[in-house]
């Protein structure tokens, strides 16, 4: 392969140091890669292609040229859009009423987490494959550093790249979306440039020049409150900060200047880290009907507990701190936090957290949504010291890995706390 | 009010009161110090933070009688800086509407609140008085107070749990901490009037404000307590506190009768040694790993990041091998409150609560969780 390749074929890997013609002298394929650097970048950054919607369309060939929705009932939020969907206007996070609004010819499928995250470590397993340093974002989305990986493929990183996008497609059946860049805040960028089923650069040379006209609020920490603040300061486009220095910008906007210089001149020195372990394992529900009565809220919580607790008894984790996250009538989110005694799987004990942090918000408001998680995570390898007086602590864990057991063999309605039963029917 | 105070007398009083003020307060008139100018010649200075009171006398020049409050922490900060042996003089002005401190030729003019505002403390009825050396009181709380918990998940043992008790031996009162991992237990004679008092557990906050009050006092300290609130005072000084409400776990459960492998060594080199090889041990962790075998005590800590670190020590140990781990910072806090020549440790097995003992403290007990290592 020629060291100097500009152009490069994504179906057939045909590659050429000119880069003249609409397709591939060799297959005839449009999908030609041209930059003058493409064989000198080597910072991936891989997203599925709206994940979910697609691994439904793929499960169910009827949904081929339908709008996909997937997402909760009627009062979810949209969790992934497919690409016919999103041309009426719809994304994910969106709630799901204004969706259907916008779009009611939809077709609604409810989320199938365990199938998605299945699919998300096949994909990773493919990615692996290419290079160890692997960086997953969250279940659909990776960087990747190919640096130094040209000898053992045979090929630049750009060619590693096109060829993993279709072995993807062909093994898995879902597309992704590829940037290559020299760093991540670039790839990740370039990964949004061409989708779907895209591939972008972006080179050291251009860099500069494709920033300079792209909103601030595209820099990676910029969000709504500190635009705001760049806008106060007529600050609108990326370019517009180079006019200062990162010591300005560092006096001005406090520690983030720094990123705003470097990031505003294609300068990004975080690096790929491989395998980042999760930060926090949580669940949610939205309900059908607003709930305010706290016995009805405290069922829908050990519910969610329940799952969290599992979850990370599979996993093998702990966590320090309990988290419950409400979502009031009128859309507004409340999370609030406690950190426990000492670390913990056990739902049972997620939930005792969780419900006195409940009680001090069911003060009579309606909810729509409730969820808890566990953060501050680690291997339970890691278990600290037992705790003198912790006896519960240890019945409770034993008693819940029973019961995963049980749920195992016999499926997840086995056995069940009473309190997941709710308030007494009428 | 017009008063002239001596400097050091106002900037004693004002750091025992202001630390009771929280730094950050919604309720403004919480972030003063209530200031009374009597005609007893004295300085009344008092804080509250609404679960426990201070208030102490300091002598001064009372030129005219009268009363306010204003921030406790900007007035310990300006006093504080004032010349060292200079006198105060505090005066309100402009109708009572400012406090102006005047010292040397610096002048400051602080704003005030109405002292009918100052939430009074209800003490209610105190059932059970009885004194206390301060020297007792220290001792207590100092060999106790380092393994009071932090997390606010079990409250109750965020203090020191205070009661009368004749299980074991002769009546004492006796103190208990624990966080969980570990538990101090200290005895002292029953003084009297203590014999009925309820089992209290008297807030961290408050605990380390008393012992901030009787640092350097000889004198006795006088305890009023009913099952809400408990008074102590002292020197001109009295505190106030509600106590945490709540049922202190059955501790004795937990302090282990039956470890039988006892082992003794020099406690000044144990607490150079552990604090020499705990350097290397990891920030998180602190685990530091206990050998024993032949007379001879290997301490070693390793972390994946830093390297590792060992010493060998004598220890009096001739029974079977034992290897058990422990957070260095949780032992050091411990030695650190044992006065004996020697530490005595009793361990059952490296997963079981190791008993230690002070050699020259037989009032005082200690239990300490070990950590897999």
């Amino acid at each position: 392969m020629p060291a100097s390749a500009t152009a490069l074929c994504r179906d057939c890997d045909w590659e050429s140091a000119d880069a003249d013609g609409l397709s591939c002298p060799a297959c005839r394929s449009e999908r030609i890669l041209r930059h003058t650097e493409l064989g000198a970048l080597a910072i991936a950054h891989v997203d599925c292609d709206a994940f979910y919607a697609t691994i439904e369309k793929r499960d169910d060939p009827a949904l081929g040229d339908k709008p996909v929705l997937v997402g909760g009932s009627k009062r979810g939020v949209v969790a992934a859009a497919c690409y016919i969907a999103r041309r009426y206007g719809i994304r994910s996070a969106m709630p799901m009423f204004k969706a259907l609004e916008a779009c009611p010819h939809a077709v609604v499928v409810p989320p199938d987490m365990e199938k998605y995250s299945r699919i998300g470590r096949q994909v990773r397993d493919i990615m692996t494959a290419r290079t160890p340093l692997v960086e997953p974002l969250s279940i659909d989305e990776a960087f990747l550093d190919l640096g130094g990986t040209e000898g053992v493929h045979g090929g630049s990183p750009a060619r590693t790249m096109a060829a993993m996008a279709r072995e993807i497609e062909a093994e898995i059946g879902i597309t992704v979306s590829v940037g290559l860049s020299y760093n991540k805040f670039l790839a990740k960028i370039a990964s949004d440039l061409d989708k779907p089923r895209g591939f972008a650069v972006i080179g050291k040379a251009d860099a500069e020049d494709f920033l300079s006209t792209k909103p601030v609020g595209l820099l990676w920490g910029v969000g709504a409150a500190l635009q705001k603040r760049l806008a106060n300061d007529n600050i609108h486009r990326i370019g517009e900060l180079r006019q200062y220095s990162e010591a300005e910008l560092v006096r001005r906007y406090g520690a983030i200047g720094t990123r705003l210089a470097r990031f505003s001149r294609g300068d990004d020195r975080r690096t790929v880290k491989p395998g980042r372990p999760a930060k926090s394992v949580s669940s949610e529900t939205t309900f059908n009907e607003d709930i305010r009565a706290l016995d009805k809220l405290t069922a829908k919580l050990w519910k969610q507990c329940d799952r969290v607790g599992r979850r990370m008894r599979k996993n093998r984790l702990i966590g320090r701190t309990a988290t419950l996250k409400l979502r009031t009538a009128d859309f507004k989110i409340l999370t609030r936090s406690r950190t426990l005694p000492a670390p913990t799987q056990s739902a049972d004990i997620l939930f005792q957290a969780a419900l006195a942090l409940l009680e001090r918000e069911a003060d009579g408001r309606y909810f729509r949504l409730i969820g808890v998680g566990l953060s501050g995570l680690e291997s339970e390898d890691n278990a600290p010291m037992a705790d003198l007086f912790g006896e519960n602590d240890a019945r409770a864990a034993a008693l819940e890995k029973t019961v995963d057991d049980l749920r195992d063999r016999f499926g997840v309605a086995a056995p069940v706390k009473g309190r997941s039963l709710g308030p007494k029917a009428k | 009010m017009k008063l002239t105070i001596d400097r050091g007398a106002l900037l004693k009083s004002l750091s025992h009161v202001q630390s009771v003020v929280e730094r950050r307060n919604t309720i403004p008139i919480l972030s003063n110090v209530r200031l009374d100018a009597g005609d007893d010649e004295k300085l009344h200075l008092t804080a509250t933070d609404m679960d426990l009171a201070v208030i102490e006398a300091a002598g001064a020049n009372v030129a005219q009688a009268g009363a306010t409050t204003t921030s406790a922490h900007m007035l310990y900060d300006i006093v504080r800086k004032l010349a060292e042996g200079s006198e105060v003089e505090l005066s309100l002005i402009e109708d009572g509407g400012k406090l102006e401190i005047r010292s040397g030729r610096s002048r400051f003019k602080l704003a005030c609140l109405p002292v009918e505002d100052f939430p009074v403390m209800a003490e209610g009825e105190l059932a059970h008085h009885f004194s206390l050396s301060a020297a007792d009181l220290r001792r207590l709380i100092d060999k106790t107070g380092f393994a009071i918990s932090t997390e606010e998940t079990r409250y109750y043992l965020n203090g020191i749990y205070l009661h009368a008790t004749s299980d074991e031996g002769p009546a004492c009162l006796r103190a208990v901490a624990t966080d969980g991992h570990r538990l101090a237990r200290v005895d002292t004679a029953l003084p009297a009037g203590a014999a009925d008092i309820p089992g209290i557990i008297v807030p961290r906050k408050t605990v380390g404000e008393v012992r901030k009050l009787i640092e350097e006092s000889e004198g006795e300290v006088m305890i009023g307590l009913s099952d809400s609130k408990i008074r102590f005072a002292l020197d001109g000084a009295i505190l106030t506190s509600k106590l945490i409400d709540g049922s202190f776990p059955d501790y004795e459960r937990v302090i282990p009768a039956g470890n039988d492998k006892i082992m003794t060594v020099d406690n000044k080199s144990f607490v150079q040694a552990v604090d020499r090889v705990s350097t290397i041990s990891t920030e998180k962790s602190r685990a530091i790993k206990v050998t024993l075998e032949d007379s001879v005590m290997t301490l070693s800590a390793t972390s994946p990041d830093a390297g590792a670190a060992s010493e060998e020590l004598e220890a009096q140990y001739n029974l079977e091998k034992i290897e058990i781990g422990f957070n260095s910072r949780y032992v050091l806090d411990m030695a650190k409150q044992i006065k004996g020549e020697t530490i005595e440790f009793r361990f059952a097995d490296s997963a079981s609560p190791t008993l230690v003992r002070d050699s020259e403290d037989e009032n005082a007990v200690y239990v300490i969780m070990p950590m897999r290592v």
